[in-house]
C-alpha cells in the first residue's frame, strides 16, 4: 500500500490535517512538538486505499531532538510527501520543502494557515510559488477544512523536481530569492492579542500573568469538578444506583467471597462507596464520581492552555528554575501534562534534547507529579482531614521536586542544554477541536482505567480472603511501621499502586489512619512506584538499566521523605 | 566582549534597510546586551554549525532584522521576533548573537 506522509515544521497544522484525511483523531495544540510519536490513518483515493502518517514537526532533515530523528526515519519509507507549510510564516518553513525537494520522493505543498495570511497583511503569489518550487501548492485552513478536497485531488499529482542538492546558505540564498518574488508584507498596528503576547514574556507582567494563570486554572478545574461530583455524580450513586446494590446484596446473601467481590461489605444495610470494595460499589464509585470529574476538568483546562497557546510562554518564565533542576523551561509542558497522566508526560519528554534531561525530566515527573487520578483521591480523601492536609502533602511534593531535581542535576553526567523555541501567536481556541481532545482523553482514561481498576478489586479481594497479603504485611512490617509509622496493613496499598494509584488510596481509607499517618501514607504511596502502565513507557523511553537506576532512585527517595515526614510531623 | 571580524557589511545592511526607518549607527553587540524594544541587524552568530543550523532553522542568520521583546532576569531567556514569529533564546545562545543595533531615523 502507498504511503503519505505528512511533513512540516513543528506547530503548523499538521495532525489537524492528518485528522481531516483520515478521520482519525489525534491530539492538536498550539504548541511545537505536540505529536511526539507518529499516528497513522487511512485515506481514499480514487479506488486506492492509501495509508496517511503524521509525522512529528522538524525544522530540518538534520535531526536535533529524537522527534525528529523519528521524522527522518519514516521519511525514508514513504511514496508521497504532502508538506505542510505555514503560509504565515513561508521563508522558515521553505528550508525543509527545499530540502524534500532535493531528495527523490515526491512532493505536494499545502499552504497551511492561509485564512491567518490575510488579517496580518500577507500577500504570498500562489502561481509564482507553484513556478518556483515546480510542485502543486494548495491553500489549506485546516481547522475549517478549506482546501482539504483539493490538497486530497492533488496528491497523485506531486512531483519530484529534483533540485541539486545545495548547502545551507545556498538554500538561503534560494529562499531569499523565492520570498523576493512571491511574498509582499503590509505594515499593519499591533493588535491586542500581541499586546498580550509580549506581556507574557516580560519578567514583571509575565510573572503576574503566570500567576494569574495558574491560580484560574486550579480554581476552575476544582470548581467543574466538585460541581460535577455535588450535582451529578453522588446523586446518582446515592439516590439510583445504592438501592440497586443493596438489592443485589439481599439476592447473593448478604456475605461470602461471590458476594464481597461482586457488591463488597455492606455494614448495617448501607453502601459505603470508598470502602466497601466491591465491583459494583466502590469499583464503579472511585473512577466515575471520583476521579472522571477531576479528568473532565482538568483535561479541558489544560487544553485550553494548549490551544491558546500559552504553555511556551510559561516555559520561557520557569527557564531559570528548571536550569536549577538540570532542565530547561520547556522540561515545564510534559510536567504540567504529567498532572494528568504519568504516561503522556513520559512521552512528552521526547521534546527535550538530550538523555540525560529525559531521564531527569522523566524520573521527576514519576515520582513527584501526581497524576489526575490520584490527586482526585487526595482531594477526595485527605481533603475530609481539612485543606491544610491536602496542602501539606502538594508543598511536600513540590519540594521533593525541587530538591530531587537539584540532586539529579549534579549527580547525573552531562550539561544541560539551552532553551530555544519558537513561541507561537495566541490564538482563539477553536472549540471542537477542543471538546474533541478532551474527549479523546477522557476515553482514553475510562478504557484503560476501568479494566485495571474493576481487575485490582477481584484481585485484592481474592488475595484478602487467601490470607496472601498478611504474610507480605509481616515480611515488610519492619519497615512501613518502623520508618514510616504506618500500620503494617498499608504495605498492600502500596503493592496496589502499582496497579492503579487511585484505588490504592482507597484502600487507604479502609485502614483508619491518623490524619498523619495518611498524609504521610498519602506521600509514600505518590512517590513510592510508578503506577504499571507508566512503568512501561519508562522501560521503553529510558531502557532498562536507566529505568531501573530510575525506580532505585523512586523507592529510596519515597522512603527518605515518608521518614522524615514521619519524624517531623 | 566585541567580536573580531564583521561578516556583515555596511552597504548591504544599507540595501537591506532601504525604505524603513532603521539606520544602522555601527554599533555591533550581543543580544543579550540589547535593551528590550530595541530593533536591530544580526551581523554575526558565534558558534559551531549546530548552533547555526538551529537558529537557522527559526530564521536568526546574518543579515536579519529582529526586536528584542524581553528578556528574563537573572540570566534567563531572552525572547525576540524575527519574521513577525517571537522565539525564545537561551542566555548561553543569546550571548553569541551579534547585532548591530539601529536607532530609528
Amino acid at each position: 500500500m502507498k504511503k503519505i506522509l505528512l511533513v512540516g515544521n513543528p506547530n503548523v497544522g499538521k495532525s489537524v490535517i492528518f485528522s481531516r484525511l483520515t478521520g482519525v483523531r489525534t491530539t492538536v495544540s498550539n504548541y511545537p512538538g505536540t505529536t511526539i510519536s507518529y499516528a497513522r490513518g487511512f485515506l481514499k483515493l480514487g479506488e486506492e486505499k492509501v495509508e496517511v502518517i503524521d509525522v512529528p514537526g522538524t525544522y530540518t532533515l538534520e535531526p536535533t531532538c529524537k522527534a525528529e530523528e523519528i521524522a527522518l526515519r519514516m521519511l525514508q519509507s514513504g511514496d508521497v510527501a504532502v508538506n505542510v507549510v505555514n503560509a504565515t510564516n513561508l521563508e522558515r518553513s521553505l528550508y525543509l520543502t527545499l530540502q524534500l525537494l532535493e531528495r527523490p520522493i515526491p512532493v505536494v505543498v499545502a499552504l497551511n494557515l492561509w485564512d491567518d495570511t490575510k488579517h496580518r497583511g500577507i500577500a504570498i503569489d500562489l502561481d509564482r510559488l507553484k513556478v518556483c518550487l515546480g510542485v502543486p501548492v494548495i491553500p489549506t485552513v485546516a481547522v475549517s477544512g478549506e482546501g482539504i478536497k483539493e490538497l486530497v485531488e492533488n496528491i497523485p499529482k506531486a512531483t519530484s523536481p529534483g533540485l541539486p542538492v545545495r548547502g545551507r546558505d545556498d538554500r538561503w540564498a534560494v529562499i531569499g530569492e523565492i520570498i523576493h518574488q512571491v511574498q509582499h508584507i503590509d505594515h499593519r498596528h499591533h493588535t491586542w492579542l500581541e499586546r498580550l503576547q509580549d506581556a507574557s514574556v516580560k519578567p514583571f507582567t509575565g510573572g503576574i500573568i503566570a500567576v494569574a494563570v495558574l491560580v484560574f486554572a486550579f480554581l476552575v478545574i476544582r470548581f467543574i469538578a466538585e460541581g460535577l461530583i455535588d450535582y451529578v455524580f453522588d446523586p446518582l450513586f446515592n439516590n439510583l444506583w445504592a438501592p440497586v446494590v443493596l438489592r443485589l446484596s439481599a439476592l447473593m446473601g448478604g456475605s461470602g467471597l461471590l458476594h464481597d467481590v461482586v457488591v463488597g461489605k455492606v455494614v448495617s444495610g448501607e453502601v459505603n462507596y470508598v470502602e466497601s470494595f466491591g465491583l459494583i460499589s466502590s469499583g464503579l464509585y472511585v473512577p466515575f464520581a471520583m476521579v472522571l470529574p477531576y479528568i473532565v476538568s482538568f483535561y479541558l483546562v489544560l487544553g485550553l492552555l494548549e490551544d491558546i497557546g500559552y504553555l511556551p510562554r510559561l516555559a520561557v518564565l520557569m527557564d531559570t528554575i528548571m536550569h536549577w533542576l538540570g532542565l530547561h523551561g520547556y522540561a515545564i509542558i510534559p510536567t504540567l501534562l504529567g498532572l494528568g497522566c504519568n504516561v503522556p508526560a513520559v512521552l512528552a519528554t521526547r521534546i527535550l534534547e538530550s538523555k540525560r534531561e529525559r531521564f531527569i525530566a522523566s524520573t521527576l515527573v514519576s515520582i513527584a507529579v501526581p497524576c489526575a487520578a490520584l490527586q482526585a483521591m487526595i482531594f477526595g480523601l485527605v481533603g475530609r482531614q481539612g485543606g491544610q492536609y491536602v496542602l501539606l502533602v502538594y508543598g511536600t511534593l513540590f519540594v521533593v521536586w525541587v530538591i530531587l531535581g537539584i540532586i539529579l542535576h549534579h549527580a547525573v553526567k552531562g550539561f544541560t542544554p539551552e532553551l530555544l523555541i519558537e513561541i507561537p501567536p495566541y490564538r482563539l481556541p477553536t472549540w471542537r477541536l477542543l471538546l474533541q481532545k478532551t474527549w479523546m482523553r477522557i476515553y482514553g482514561f475510562l478504557a484503560e482505567a476501568i479494566p485495571i481498576i474493576l481487575g485490582a478489586i477481584v484481585v485484592i479481594n481474592i488475595l484478602y480472603s487467601f490470607g496472601v497479603f498478611r504474610a507480605i504485611a509481616s515480611f515488610t512490617g519492619p519497615v512501613v511501621t518502623g520508618l514510616l509509622g504506618l500500620p503494617e496493613e498499608a504495605v498492600i496499598s502500596l503493592v496496589i499502586g502499582f496497579l492503579r494509584k487511585d484505588v490504592a488510596l482507597g484502600m487507604l481509607a479502609l485502614l483508619g489512619l491518623t490524619t498523619k499517618q495518611l498524609v504521610v501514607a498519602t506521600v509514600v504511596l505518590a512517590m513510592f512506584f510508578p503506577c504499571i502502565a507508566t512503568f512501561v513507557v519508562l522501560l521503553r523511553e529510558l531502557g532498562l538499566r536507566k529505568m531501573c537506576i530510575s525506580t532505585g532512585v523512586m523507592i529510596s527517595a519515597a522512603l527518605v521523605t515518608g521518614g522524615t515526614l514521619n519524624l517531623i510531623l | 566582549m566585541m567580536p573580531k571580524k564583521r561578516t556583515w557589511k555596511e552597504d548591504e545592511l544599507a540595501e537591506t534597510m532601504k525604505g524603513t526607518r532603521f539606520m544602522p549607527n555601527g554599533n555591533l553587540v550581543t543580544l543579550t546586551q540589547m535593551r528590550s524594544g530595541q530593533s536591530g541587524v544580526v551581523a554575526e552568530i558565534q558558534g559551531g554549525f549546530g548552533l547555526i543550523d538551529r537558529l537557522n532553522a527559526l530564521g536568526i542568520m546574518p543579515g536579519k532584522r529582529i526586536t528584542k521583546i524581553s528578556a528574563m532576569i537573572a540570566r534567563g531567556p531572552v525572547t525576540i521576533e524575527v519574521d513577525r514569529v517571537q522565539v525564545a533564546i537561551g542566555f548561553g545562545m543569546a550571548k553569541r548573537i551579534i547585532v548591530e543595533s539601529g536607532r530609528v531615523r
